[in-house]
């Protein structure tokens, strides 16, 4: 993407034409809301609709959210999801991607097309079912429960599989010769190679289950296992009558570490988008 | 003897298979059996078995106006949804692939509302659509207009979700779009340059064409996204007013969780994986053939 950039003759400044004018219009709109809630979040609730330069800044919506909602549990859950599900998800799509690329199991081809429904069948279309039988295994309010439905998650076995099979057999031969265990060969030859796939799995990942929302609140009833978004959705809920300046306060708090990470990692962030897109 | 090392890479690669299989069949196909063998079914009363009552479930889903209502907002949020966007996303994508002061700051306004979630962006748009000191009121109000119910009138709430959901979305597809465009071979603009030819003919003759693959694949996740993603209704609207916002999921939610009507919420969840089946099918058949020429 940059290297294009990079190549471009270098010109001036092109004259404040018709199209940067529509781009940063365009920019301007689409970035409003955002810096909206961020004014709302950092000046009395006076403020609100009143855009003054000098309107004083305070803190103070923060304090209030931070006291009247458990985000430091809520922060919690919503780490523990992210981790277990990314960490989960590396080993089981790790192990049945190097089955699909390099294993000669029978039937192989029809097992990759039914775990490719998987793409269009998500755990949050299949709430009532899904509801029944993580009840019937205890996981209803557990982070367990939040993040198991997503973890053989045929997205990445896809990912990892087309990434595999890019890695010559010589060097699993070679392995194979030193030695090494079909895990051995797993573990020194696949996975380092295909860190870049798992860099960007990653980030896909942890964006989706930060945000999640449908499934965790069906099967959280509890502060002990609701993550960031249910959280959030408890506490803004507009039946709870809380002042809007205490609400954007506690949106920019859920929000605060995964924009925080983009805007310091975005070239990586919008890489993986990618990389996970084209497939 | 070479037989039996076969049989052993087999075995070692249907052991590798077998947590994901596990996983895949508690979580997608188990729930996807048992969601249709329930919408063939009526619960039974006082402990009971359930009666096998064949489609009739699906003729009282049918007979019912709220279900039309649903899906006819849903067709609607699509048709709303899906065309703005993408058309939408393209613009922003050929703004920022051409010479452009600012540009890094320009495509990260344009994605940055694709990274939060829904819930936190239905907060923020609250702000906007509140019916008395909301953000969009104020203004009519500044120029001596009278303010819209946005969440609150029938006639005007879906169409507020749908403007939402094309602000949330719009960022992700322009990354295809500029990763499309980037692809595409700089020689060609010279060339029409060379002939004179004007930058509509060359958008609608060359590019566009050429952005062909693209397309089909936002559409294909513009669809799945009109399906799946409810979650700003939460917030803003609950569905309502009577059921003006109301769609598929959500009604499946409501009837699973609010009514507890387990049967009724299994025949719509059928009717969206039906859905999804056909979006399936256009991925497989439309796309897959298409990108290979990429």
């Amino acid at each position: 993407m940059n290297t294009l950039a990079a190549t471009l003759p270098r010109r001036l400044l092109p004259a404040l034409s018709l199209d940067t004018l529509a781009a940063w219009l365009l920019a301007i709109v689409w970035i409003f809301p955002l810096l909206y809630a961020v004014w709302a979040a950092f000046h009395p609730p006076a403020f609100m609709v009143r855009f003054e330069l000098l309107a004083p800044l305070t803190l103070e919506n923060f304090k209030t959210a931070w006291g009247q909602a458990p985000f430091a549990r809520y922060y919690l859950n919503t780490f523990g999801l992210v981790t277990g599900v990314v960490a989960a998800q590396f080993v089981v799509c790790t192990l049945a991607a190097f089955a699909f690329a390099r294993f000669p199991v029978p039937g192989k081809n029809a097992l990759f097309l039914l775990v490719l429904i998987q793409l269009f069948v998500f755990p949050e279309v299949l709430i009532v079912e899904n509801y029944r039988i993580a009840s019937d295994l205890g996981l209803i309010d557990t982070i367990a429960g939040m993040g198991l439905p997503y973890v053989a998650s045929a997205f990445g076995i896809f990912l990892l599989r087309q990434t595999f099979k890019t890695i010559p057999r010589e060097l699993e031969d070679a392995a194979r010769i030193e030695g090494c265990s079909w895990l051995g060969v797993l573990w020194k030859v696949y996975v380092p190679l295909a860190k870049p796939t798992y860099l960007a799995y990653a980030l896909v990942s942890i964006s989706h289950h930060w945000n999640n929302f449908l499934w965790p609140l069906v099967v959280t009833n509890s502060v002990a296992s609701r993550p960031l978004t249910v959280g959030l959705g408890v506490f803004s809920a507009p039946e709870t009558g809380v002042n809007w300046a205490t609400v954007s306060a506690a949106t920019l708090l859920s929000i605060a570490p995964l924009l925080v990470a983009f805007l310091l990692f975005q070239r990586q962030f919008v890489q993986s988008f990618l990389r996970a897109g084209i497939r | 003897m070479t037989l039996t090392a076969h049989r052993k890479l087999q075995l070692y690669g249907a052991l590798l298979l077998l947590p994901a299989a596990l996983l895949l069949g508690l979580f997608a196909y188990l729930p996807t059996i048992s969601t249709v063998i329930q919408s063939l079914f009526l619960p039974g009363f006082r402990g009971a078995p359930p009666e096998f009552v064949g489609l009739d479930n699906y003729r009282y889903l049918f007979e019912d106006p709220k279900f039309w209502l649903v899906a006819r907002n849903n067709l609607i949020y699509a048709l709303g949804t899906i065309p703005t966007s993408m058309a939408l996303s393209l613009a922003m994508a050929l703004l920022v692939n051409r010479q452009l002061p600012g540009r890094g700051l320009v495509r990260m306004a344009y994605f940055t509302p694709t990274i939060l979630p829904m819930i936190a962006a239905a907060n923020i748009w609250m702000f906007f659509y509140a019916p008395q000191i909301g953000l969009f009121n104020k203004l009519l109000g500044a120029f001596g207009l009278g303010g819209m119910n946005w969440l609150g009138d029938p006639g005007v709430a879906l169409y507020s979700i749908i403007v939402m959901s094309v602000w949330k979305e719009a960022g992700f597809f322009m990354l295809f779009y500029l990763a499309a465009l980037q692809a595409i071979p700089p020689e060609l603009k010279e060339a029409a340059d060379l002939e004179g030819t004007s930058r509509w003919r060359f958008f609608w003759r060359v590019t566009f064409p050429l952005l062909m693959p693209t397309t089909l694949f936002v559409l294909i996740n513009a669809l799945i996204n009109a399906v799946r993603v409810v979650d700003h209704l939460f917030i803003l609207t609950k569905g309502g007013p009577n059921n003006a916002t109301n769609l598929l999921l959500y009604y499946v939610y409501e009837n699973a969780f609010a009514f507890f009507d387990r049967t009724t919420a299994a025949t719509i969840t059928v009717v969206i994986l039906l859905v999804l089946a056909v979006v399936a099918t256009l991925k497989f058949t439309l796309l897959d053939r298409r990108t290979h020429y990429q």
